[in-house]
């Protein structure tokens, strides 16, 4: 087994024991990047010098007797990330030659605690879409199968992770950017509770949903990861501490007391017997594919073999999960970009007399047509006349949402639904119509909208076409704030 | 619902946006039949529901409002992108 093969897990125990260096771990992962990125695409950028730089530092302080945590183990961040003194490009044209002059407080904080950047993964351009096919850069494949997208707007994290470029690597999830990729590319990805990893630095995209998370091999690893990411932050008002955390889960008002009081104490990664988990039904349509459905379906029954109830319940508002976000979110893109008018960054590429003129014709070729429709579509939802009928409308029925899911978890423990209808789809498939393309993010609105903590698992594969199968994952949704209970429940499902 | 091409070029107006002729009605296209299918929401009664303001249950989120120190050469890689004259950013006229 190749080094950059390892799980966080595994290499932290080597590195601990002095069997490796953290050097010779990050050179297994730029070898990787070298041999299959060329291939894949899933990195708009690898810090070579950089990376051994901070290797040799973690490998002192190993030396020095530190261990544990993500001392020593390498990465890679999504490029929406702010990384000082690096590209940070969103995978824009906007961004091209953009180069950051901070950093995020997450990639502070990996830094800190002595992770190791290897460099910047793809993304659809601003983080729009949900198949890397937006990046101002060229499509990620699927290293499953080089014809097929890796999924997105997480691709080149979920694709590398996959691939073994990394060990983990960082995603941001508005709408399902982190879980439906790690669905299409068979890992693992956490998206965690709305507030509780700072977005500081983080470019913004829709604000009242944006949030960052790990996207990782095992389960265990997601874990370790989020533990370094969690926490306040003052630069960023909307995240929370441990301390507000706790109390949020005493007074979450009825959202599965039963969970707060009585599960929380049993070491859900020891025995998950008398769990309640909830398949709601408006998840599992008579149209979906059969194979997958099965898929599902046998890996719950993992679940319901350990001792979990398997309980039959109903979201019925799900349906107007697409709407309500496809609303909201163009209405806060739109906003959001309004500050990449060509003049504190990004590329100046025509100059013209007036002011106006200058915005209007760097806007409209900084910005790729995907970015732009929402950016329209934003506006005219926001607009005089318009406001209440959409952007007003749509919060209303994101508050019923909400309340579905309130009183789901008054009756169980945990959701349980597929992450996507269908396993990855061949490059240039759905590119026709912008409405397919938003239909992909079916299932994993929902947790978004509510600002619950989401996970998804690799599940098994379907056939996509022939013989040939690809991956699909299972996700798993918690109350607001109960990350731990749903990884320590998704940890039964680790190989 | 199909929204008018004179719409269109209005939203772009609005959001700072130069398109193409083609771009405006590949947009126009593509705007009516998203609106077109966001439009089920009419169908949900929402007329005692609150709308959804943030999902965080946070309030007043306060700071004192003081300069603070923050790295020089931080600043100085913050204001590279900028055309600047006597240590402000330049920009062309408004009026």
């Amino acid at each position: 087994m190749n080094l950059n093969e390892l799980t966080i897990k595994a290499a932290r125990v080597k590195l601990d024991k002095g069997e490796i260096s953290a050097q010779a771990l990050t050179k297994a992962c730029l070898f990787a990047l070298e041999q299959k990125d060329k291939d894949l695409n899933a990195c708009l950028m690898v810090n070579k010098e950089g990376a051994m730089q901070e290797a040799k530092k973690a490998d002192k302080r190993l030396k020095a007797g530190e261990k544990g945590g993500l001392l020593g183990i390498p990465y890679l961040g999504k490029d929406n990330l702010m990384t000082k003194g690096l590209k940070t490009t969103a995978a824009s044209k906007m961004l091209a030659d953009y180069v950051a002059p901070y950093n995020a407080t997450v990639i502070t904080k990996l830094q800190a605690a002595g992770a190791i950047l290897l460099g910047k993964t793809n993304l659809d351009e601003f983080a729009h879409g949900a198949s890397t096919e937006t990046s101002a850069f060229g499509v990620t494949k699927n290293p499953h199968d080089l014809s097929r997208v890796a999924g997105g707007s997480s691709g080149g994290s979920a694709a590398a992770v996959a691939a073994n470029l990394c060990l983990f690597a960082l995603g941001s999830d508005t709408g399902g950017s982190i879980r439906q990729p790690a669905s299409f590319c068979g890992v693992v990805g956490l998206k965690p509770s709305y507030g509780l990893v700072s977005r500081f630095g983080l470019l913004s995209m829709t604000s009242s949903t944006d949030v960052i998370g790990p996207l990782t091999k095992t389960v265990a690893d997601a874990e370790i990861v989020l533990s370094v990411l969690a926490g306040g932050d003052k630069y960023d008002a909307t995240s929370v501490n441990s301390t507000y955390v706790a109390e949020m889960k005493k007074v979450t008002p009825r959202v599965s007391s039963r969970l707060a009081e009585t599960i929380t104490k049993q070491d859900l990664k020891k025995s998950i017997k008398g769990l309640k988990i909830g398949l709601p039904r408006e998840y599992f349509p008579v149209d979906l594919d059969s194979e997958l459905k099965g898929v599902i379906e046998k890996k719950a029954k993992m679940l319901a073999d350990l001792g979990a109830q398997l309980v039959d319940i109903s979201l019925p508002y799900s349906k107007y999960g697409i709407p309500v976000y496809y609303i909201i979110t163009p209405c806060e893109i739109s906003s959001n970009l309004a500050r990449f008018d060509g003049i504190g960054w990004g590329n100046v590429q025509v100059e013209t007399d007036s002011l106006q003129e200058f915005y209007q014709v760097n806007r409209g070729l900084g910005f790729g047509a995907e970015t732009k429709r929402r950016i329209m579509l934003g506006t005219y939802a926001l607009s005089a006349g318009y406001y209440d009928a959409y952007y007003k409308k749509a919060q209303a029925v994101r508050t019923l949402i909400i309340a579905d899911f309130n009183r789901a978890f008054s009756k169980v423990d945990f959701i349980l639904t597929p992450t996507s209808p269908h396993a990855a789809f061949k490059i240039g498939e759905q590119n026709s119509d912008p409405l397919t393309m938003y239909l992909e993010d079916v299932f994993v609105t929902g947790a978004s909208l509510a600002g619950l903590p989401a996970i998804s698992v690799p599940a098994g594969e379907v056939t996509v076409s022939g013989d040939k199968k690809m991956p699909v994952g299972m996700q798993l949704l918690a109350p607001r704030f109960f990350e731990t209970e749903l990884i320590n429940l998704a940890r039964n499902l680790d190989k | 619902m199909k929204l008018k091409i004179e719409e269109i070029k209005h939203i772009a107006q609005l959001a700072r946006l130069q398109l193409s002729e083609k771009e405006l009605v590949e947009y126009q296209k593509e705007l009516s039949s998203i609106l077109d299918y966001v439009a089920t929401l009419k169908e949900v009664d929402t007329t005692k529901v609150e709308p959804t303001a943030q999902i965080g249950n946070l309030r007043d989120v306060l700071r004192p409002d003081e300069v603070v120190p923050w790295d020089k050469e931080e600043i100085a890689a913050a204001l590279k992108n900028n055309e600047r004259e006597n240590g402000n950013i330049k920009v062309k006229r408004v009026l």
